[in-house]
């Protein structure tokens, strides 16, 4: 049964230059498990918005064509009457939770829908269950953290069990735990509960194995509707920006078919004879095949031009740290530690990203080593100034026009020399966040330490490069960089050394190919496909190995399937779906 | 500041019964003049705050409303020439003209500080002890849009104070000097309104462009603490009522300051400040 129905639907926003979503057509049937892929800017949210009917009816605009939602059309039913049939999430939970008790959240809905008290105490209940929150119910939604507040806005979302929900990347502010989790719930409620979920993403690699249909979006229209693996193979021809690290691995290796998840890259690895079947259970775990075919980067002897290690300049430059934390603790008021005796020393001219969960304390050492916090106890000096970019770009952004807000030289920089005369507000998210950062950086020297406070919320892949292009200059220009981030292809993009924070302490320090190819939730999904091995993080690295093991040595256990790689799957035209 | 649940009476009683004791001190602060009567209400706020375990939030209201309070005192002299007993002559002042300071508006202006420090209290206990979200439901069926708009106007707040923070740190983070308050301004404006269309937006997929007046369901039983609260209330709207129609505790600050402090004045404040602290002697049931 169809639950949502676009059928030659345009819609351009009022003032829009041209269609943000241009004669769209496609049906969602019940109990899909839809992700949504594209560039930013792309339609994306505005699909999801036109689903939840917020457009037209709360932003205005002009519509052309038909879209129903569960029957209901959207031209003569606003988001209030469609809200009983679908669920919308957003990207910033902060601005969707309403009401000040979770229990009271999660009653809202149901609530204005007239329900009996009855009724909404046990959708109440219901839903807290399903997301695990029913521990959560008295607190204040003030008290809440970024995942939990996530969490009960998608209960809000999901209470009085809708047909339909629309999720418009709600991991962008989540920690890959949390994130995953999310995306884990998600699937067991589309099993579950039947639940046709639409969510639109961009860290594909995280929600791909979950979905059972994509559908990609370039420049308002339908560039692809096909399954995941059908999706991966139009990516690669149509769209290399949305493909994801896993399925460039292979592709780059000369494998396939394109993996959509961990597990089935590692089964096409293991096939073709380049990773070794797991070990029966009891077998001597060492010496491992994997081991041997790629050596760990840990204690190997670096490439000449390899980024130096922080350890090696530690020895070769003790005194000379663009930034030092000495047993540096932050308590709050009420006494409770966000950070503990932090030791930690920047080189200049070292890139450095800053992981852990939400909550770990990544964002008060960045204020502390800015000089916006005073430790409780223990000491952070700088060889110069600091310079740091808060999480949102929005909040430097003060005047009218992008000139006024940084100097030119700054600008330039930045690469909106091009921009002067617009609205900073007028930018894209990119593009914002550039300026911000011309705007932290001005016309004075380069600073000796350039923090980021969550650089990359929101962006996509492309962008994401460009970011990580941006911030390698400012490196080697002798700023040291500290970068506080959630997303390991982008830490392994920029970064030569990762600090793993835990609460409140770094559990982990180390280059960057030891950190994040040794773990799970903190490893880019090229280390999770290899299990760590040869310290590969990113897809050109990974296939290289594999070419190279490939090429070198017999097939471990290979499969006959190995000798015949597997024909590519066809993504379905989009035009035939129709 | 902001509600949070703890394990009080005050906190288990429900939102009428919080409300009703809160308004019962601030309506007697308004109802007398009298310094006696006025401490006995900051003292039972404070009190009833203390045992319900808000007393910080309710020491903050009191460093926030002590510059008022001494800012009316001070002013009230200045600009009142009713009184008989001068104690300061000014002379000519700048603007003011001929000025002398009377000790009749000198107490006035006192009185004036406590009652709004009393007012503030009180408002204080019930920010920090009734459950807003239970207050919209009271009121949801007089009114439901406009009560939601004011419980929504008062989440904003701490949301707006966390967003100004930001932006001042962000601020704090460009080199070179400063923009100026105006920009500045113009920028938290700004940004408040994108806050208020996200909110808005949120509130239409929660179905609040389409609510519906809810069906009268079973009214929850009152509990031991909904009772003992309210009875506390009555009996202090009782009190207050009872003394100033009996003409006890009548203090006359113009022209001449005369009080009636007698023993009906002083058992007066004693049982307003004991009678809404005695619902704290039953714990049971509280978390």
């Amino acid at each position: 049964m169809t639950v949502l129905a676009f059928e030659h639907f345009s819609y351009t926003y009022p003032g829009g230059g041209g269609p943000a979503l241009d004669d769209v057509t496609v049906t969602i049937e019940d109990g899909e498990f839809v992700l949504l892929a594209g560039r930013s800017g792309e339609g994306k949210s505005t699909l999801l918005r036109a689903g939840s009917g917020l457009v037209p009816h709360f932003h205005g605009g002009e519509v052309t064509g038909e879209l129903t939602v569960a029957g209901l059309d959207v031209r003569s039913h606003g988001p209030g009457q469609l809200a009983a049939v679908v669920g919308t999430l957003f990207q910033d939970p902060e601005t969707q939770v309403v009401m000040g008790t979770v229990r009271s959240e999660l009653a809202f809905p149901l609530e204005n829908r007239g329900e009996s008290p009855a009724a909404v105490a046990r959708g109440v209940e219901e839903a807290a269950l399903a997301l695990g929150v029913a521990h959560l119910l008295e607190r204040p939604t003030h008290e809440l953290s970024g995942g939990e507040l996530q969490r009960v806005a998608l209960g809000a979302a999901l209470a009085g069990r809708p047909r339909l929900v629309l999720l418009d990347e709600p991991t962008s502010q989540l920690d890959p735990v949390a994130g995953d989790e999310l995306i884990g719930l998600l699937r067991r409620l589309n099993e579950e509960w039947g639940t046709t979920i639409v969510l639109a993403e961009h860290r594909l690699e995280r929600c791909l194995a979950a979905a059972d249909r994509v559908l990609a979006l370039a420049g308002g229209r339908l560039a692809c509707d096909a399954p995941p693996a059908g999706f991966l193979t139009w990516a690669a021809e149509s769209a290399p920006a949305l493909e994801t690290p896993g399925a460039r691995l292979l592709r780059r290796a000369g494998l396939a078919p394109a993996p959509i998840g961990v597990k089935q890259a590692r089964a096409t690895l293991r096939a073709a004879g380049a990773l070794p079947s797991p070990p029966p259970p009891g077998a001597d775990p060492a010496p491992a095949a994997e081991e041997r075919q790629f050596p760990p980067t840990r204690g190997a002897t670096p490439a000449p031009d390899s980024p130096p290690s922080h350890r090696r300049l530690r020895l070769r430059s003790d005194n000379s740290a663009a930034l030092r934390t000495k047993s540096l603790w932050s308590e709050l008021p009420d006494g409770r530690a966000i950070l503990r005796a932090v030791d930690l020393r920047l080189q200049p001219g070292e890139r450095v990203a800053l992981m852990g969960r939400n909550g770990a304390g990544k964002s008060t050492l960045l204020r502390h080593a800015a000089g916006l916090a005073q430790p409780t106890r223990g000491t952070v000096t700088a060889a110069g100034r600091v310079a740091l970019l808060l999480q949102n770009p929005n909040d430097y952004l003060v005047h009218e026009h992008v000139r006024d807000e940084a100097p030119a030289a700054a600008l330039e920089a930045a690469g909106l020399a091009a921009h002067a005369d617009r609205h900073p507000r007028d930018l894209s998210g990119g593009e914002r966040q550039r300026l911000a950062l011309a705007i932290v950086l001005g016309d004075e020297q380069p600073p000796a330490v350039l923090c980021l406070d969550e650089p990359t919320r929101g962006m996509d892949r492309a962008h994401k490069a460009d970011l990580a292009a941006l911030l390698s200059r400012f490196a080697s220009a002798g700023s040291a960089l500290l970068v506080a981030t959630h997303d390991p292809e982008f830490a392994a993009a920029f970064a030569d050394r990762v600090v793993l924070l835990g609460d409140g302490r770094p559990i982990a320090d180390g280059p960057v190919a030891e950190v994040l190819a040794g773990g799970w939730y903190f490893a880019t999904e090229t280390a999770r496909i290899l299990g760590g091995a040869g310290g590969a993080l990113d897809p050109e690295t990974g296939a290289a190995l594999v070419r190279e093991r490939l090429a070198s040595a017999p097939p471990l256990a290979a499969s006959p399937a190995a000798a015949t790689p597997a024909p590519p799957a066809a993504p379905i035209p989009t035009e035939a779906r129709r | 500041m902001g509600y949070r649940r703890r394990a009080s009476p005050l906190h288990a009683a429900r939102a009428a019964a919080g409300s009703a004791l809160c308004g019962a001190l601030v309506l007697t602060a308004l109802l007398f003049d009298d310094p006696l009567v006025l401490g006995a209400v900051i003292a039972a706020a404070l009190a009833a705050g203390a045992l319900a375990g808000v007393w910080p939030q309710l020491r903050r209201a009191l460093l926030f409303a002590l510059p008022f309070t001494l800012a009316i005192a001070l002013l009230n002299p200045l600009v009142t020439e009713q009184g008989v007993t001068v104690i300061w002559r000014f002379g000519e002042l700048p603007l003011l003209g001929d000025r002398d300071i009377t000790l009749e508006a000198v107490v006035y202006g006192l009185l004036l500080g406590l009652r709004a420090l009393a007012v503030i209290v009180s408002f204080a206990l019930f920010s920090a002890t009734v459950d807003p979200d239970q207050l919209l439901r009271l009121f949801r069926r007089v009114s439901f849009r406009s009560a939601l708009t004011a419980t929504l106007a008062t989440r904003m707040v701490p949301v707006l104070q966390r967003d100004g923070q930001r932006i001042a740190d962000a601020q704090r983070c460009r080199p070179g000097p400063p923009p100026s308050r105006l920009t500045l301004v113009r920028a938290v404006t700004a940004g408040a309104l994108d806050r208020a269309v996200e909110v808005a937006a949120a509130l239409e997929v929660r179905g609040y462009g389409a609510a519906r007046r809810p069906p009268r369901g079973a009214a929850a039983p009152w509990s031991r603490h909904d009772l003992a609260f309210t009875g506390a209330a009555a009996a202090v709207v009782a009190l207050a009522l009872g003394a100033r129609l009996a003409g006890v505790a009548s203090f006359e600050v113009y022209p001449r300051i005369v009080a009636s402090w007698d023993a009906a004045t002083l058992l007066l404040c004693a049982a307003l400040v004991v009678v809404p602290l005695l619902p704290f002697l039953d714990r049971r049931g509280i978390e």
